[in-house]
């Protein structure tokens, strides 16, 4: 019973873990007032990069290294086309996912079929799993204990006040957005070098969209994400355990479930104006044109 | 005025070199898939029955495919494909049967092949392969291996395949073990890795030692390889992936079939039908029997032979259902009809069938 308990909670973790990682990043993002609706393209570039590389030299350190640039990679360009040459957030961030899911059938189709390198574990759980908790608290931390935190929710607030105070908004967004990246490839990475080791098509089946509504889901609180990755993670495993007891509940029912609660937690926290008012960026999806 | 009766009779004379030169063209044969040729299972089998007849036809044949196609607005993608020009279309997923019907009705010119469903029209067919035989070797060799006497059967939708699938492992598995349990988790989807993964974990943690998935990643067999555990290949030899945990897979071959379809669309006597081909006629394969000790292996080489010979059918009436009622008579096997729309499991299966 207690081996059994143990496999389920080790089975909830490496589903949270990388919807938690994804979000982190995609908070960060967002805190800084700009929506990249693309975490689902710059994590299966992570996917695809980590695996490729990991397969190529063997080792799943590189691969690590691989995802996170080629999600700073992505990210940099949805910069470019946003924060830069200021188009339309929503749209670009949509396009990006297109790129991502289409560029890495491209570049994995010679991956198919290899069977990939695992990142080694210890007692079932492999390395991004504290990771991605020293991230949540670093960034929590860095949010609001730190200037630069600080500066970042300002931006993403009121950029044309940061401006005027003479803060390098376009500059602030940059890094925010490759931050975001960088999450979303090792988010990328960590399903196909820990999560199933391997590369297929499209692996990341959606979990970029869920990482960007858990930040909505978590009113832009790093913990709340933390809470929020979990809950999903925990009510989609259930599902599966509720189901091979053999209960007789509709697994339709039980696929739903995770959603369903995701949608009461929205509803509950949208009704409560002093949670969604008081941490909403203002500036969320506006782009910023700097008046000279 | 007669300078514009001169460029229609040009228009007119290219235009019709314009048919004639297309009537040398190649034949024009279209496939779409409901996940991506790399998958490594379902797509990319059918992929590699599409690579068959280019090998066969050649210059003969112009082929096309579309990968991830999502099944419930399919029919903007078939609908394209036969304004394209495609002469056969080939919807390969169970999903894609009232798209290809509704495409089918306003291309009455088009030859459509529908994998898996059960309408048909005159110029749609369908097609399947009778991988409950597969499924009935599994299931022997699956009460052989299981030292726990559990396996844990992953799958994906309670279509009449999948249903008939899990009562084949059974009526199988039972022959070696009368006990023998599955735990069942559907998983509402064809192809997630990730999601296929948890549901194996959380199989194997209940007590499964052996998997069996009707869905189409190779992650289940990956979590069995990584935990010392046992499974089977779906769709696709999955070897590569799980050297150590495959016992063997249930191989679809659909090149033989898709070579005579396409030849004779191009030859005229095509016809719709309802082709349902088993191990009798190469559509079902075994992969070679793996990581089990020789008498299994010659009891599952032996059972395969018996129902590729005809002897020995699945469904062998009289079949007791979960709720008690017989089907089927005795000594004879059950209706194709009957295993085609099957809604019921046999006694034994501990899982309610969603509805």
């Amino acid at each position: 019973m207690v081996d059994q308990s143990l496999a389920v909670m080790l089975t909830i973790i490496t589903a949270a873990t990388p919807l938690l990682i994804a979000a982190m990043g995609e908070l960060v993002v967002e805190r800084s007032g700009v929506l990249n609706l693309g975490v689902e393209g710059m994590m299966v570039m992570g996917a695809v990069a980590g695996f490729a590389v990991a397969f190529l030299t063997g080792s799943t350190l590189l691969g690590v290294g691989a995802a996170i640039f080629a999600g700073v990679a992505m990210s940099a360009l949805f910069g470019f086309l946003t924060l830069t040459l200021v188009a339309n957030q929503v749209a670009a961030g949509l396009a990006l996912t297109l790129l991502g899911l289409g560029l890495s059938g491209l570049i994995g189709e010679a991956f198919v079929g290899q069977p990939g390198v695992k990142m080694p574990t210890l007692f079932g759980i492999d390395a991004l799993v504290p990771f991605s908790f020293i991230l949540t608290a670093g960034v929590a931390y860095a949010l609001f204990k730190t200037k630069i935190g600080l500066v970042i929710r300002a931006v993403g607030n009121s950029h044309n006040s940061a401006h005027a105070l003479g803060y390098r908004v376009i500059a602030l967004r940059y890094l925010s957005v490759m931050f975001g990246g960088a999450c979303a490839g090792l988010a990328g990475g960590y399903l196909s070098l820990a999560y199933t080791p391997q590369w297929i098509e499209n692996m990341t089946a959606g979990r970029g969209w869920i990482a960007l509504a858990l930040v909505v889901f978590a009113s832009w609180r790093p913990l709340r994400a933390l809470i929020g990755a979990y809950l999903f993670g925990a009510v989609s495993i259930m599902g599966f355990v509720v189901q091979s007891m053999g209960l007789g509940i509709p697994p339709q029912f039980l696929s739903a479930l995770p959603y369903i609660v995701t949608i009461i937690a929205l509803v509950i926290i949208s009704g409560n104006k002093r949670l969604t008012q008081a941490n909403t960026p203002a500036c969320l999806a506006q782009s910023f044109v700097p008046d000279r | 005025m007669k300078k514009l009766l001169m460029t229609a009779a040009v228009a007119a004379i290219a235009l019709g070199l314009g048919s004639t030169a297309s009537l040398a063209e190649a034949y024009k044969a279209c496939w779409i898939y409901v996940g991506p040729v790399g998958d490594g299972g379902w797509s990319f089998q059918h992929d590699e029955g599409r690579k068959a007849v280019v090998a066969e036809l050649g210059d003969k044949v112009e082929t096309v495919f579309v990968e991830n196609v999502p099944e419930p607005d399919s029919d903007r993608t078939i609908e394209r494909l036969a304004r394209d020009g495609c002469k056969m279309i080939f919807t390969t997923s169970f999903g894609f049967m009232e798209p290809t019907l509704k495409v089918a009705a306003k291309f009455p010119d088009v030859k459509f092949e529908h994998a898996t469903g059960y309408k048909t029209a005159p110029n749609v067919t369908t097609y399947n392969s009778k991988f409950h035989e597969g499924r009935y070797v599994i299931g022997q060799i699956a009460a052989k291996m299981s030292k726990t006497g559990t396996a844990g059967y992953i799958v994906s939708f309670p279509i009449p395949e999948v249903v008939a699938g899990i009562n084949a492992f059974m009526l199988g598995a039972q022959t070696v073990n009368p006990d023998f349990k599955v735990k069942i988790v559907w998983a509402n989807t064809w192809f997630d890795p990730g999601k296929e993964a948890d549901a194996a974990k959380v199989l194997l943690s209940q007590g499964a030692d052996i998997l069996v998935q009707h869905t189409d990643s190779t992650a289940p067999l990956q979590i069995a390889q990584e935990q010392g555990k046992l499974g089977f290949g779906q769709a696709s030899d999955m070897m590569a992936f799980a050297p150590k945990a495959q016992l063997t897979a249930i191989v679809d071959s659909w090149g033989p079939y898709y070579i005579r379809r396409v030849k004779a669309g191009m030859d005229g006597t095509w016809a719709s039908q309802q082709s349902w081909d088993g191990m009798a006629e190469g559509n079902v394969t075994m992969a070679p029997y793996a990581n089990m000790p020789d008498d299994v292996a010659k009891m599952a080489t032996e059972t395969q032979a018996a129902i590729t010979a005809g002897t020995l059918h699945p469904f062998t009436g009289p079949i007791t259902k979960q709720d008690g009622t017989v089907a089927g008579e005795a000594g004879k096997p059950l209706p194709d009809g009957d295993i085609l729309g099957m809604n019921w499991y046999v006694k034994g299966v501990d899982d309610k069938l969603p509805q």
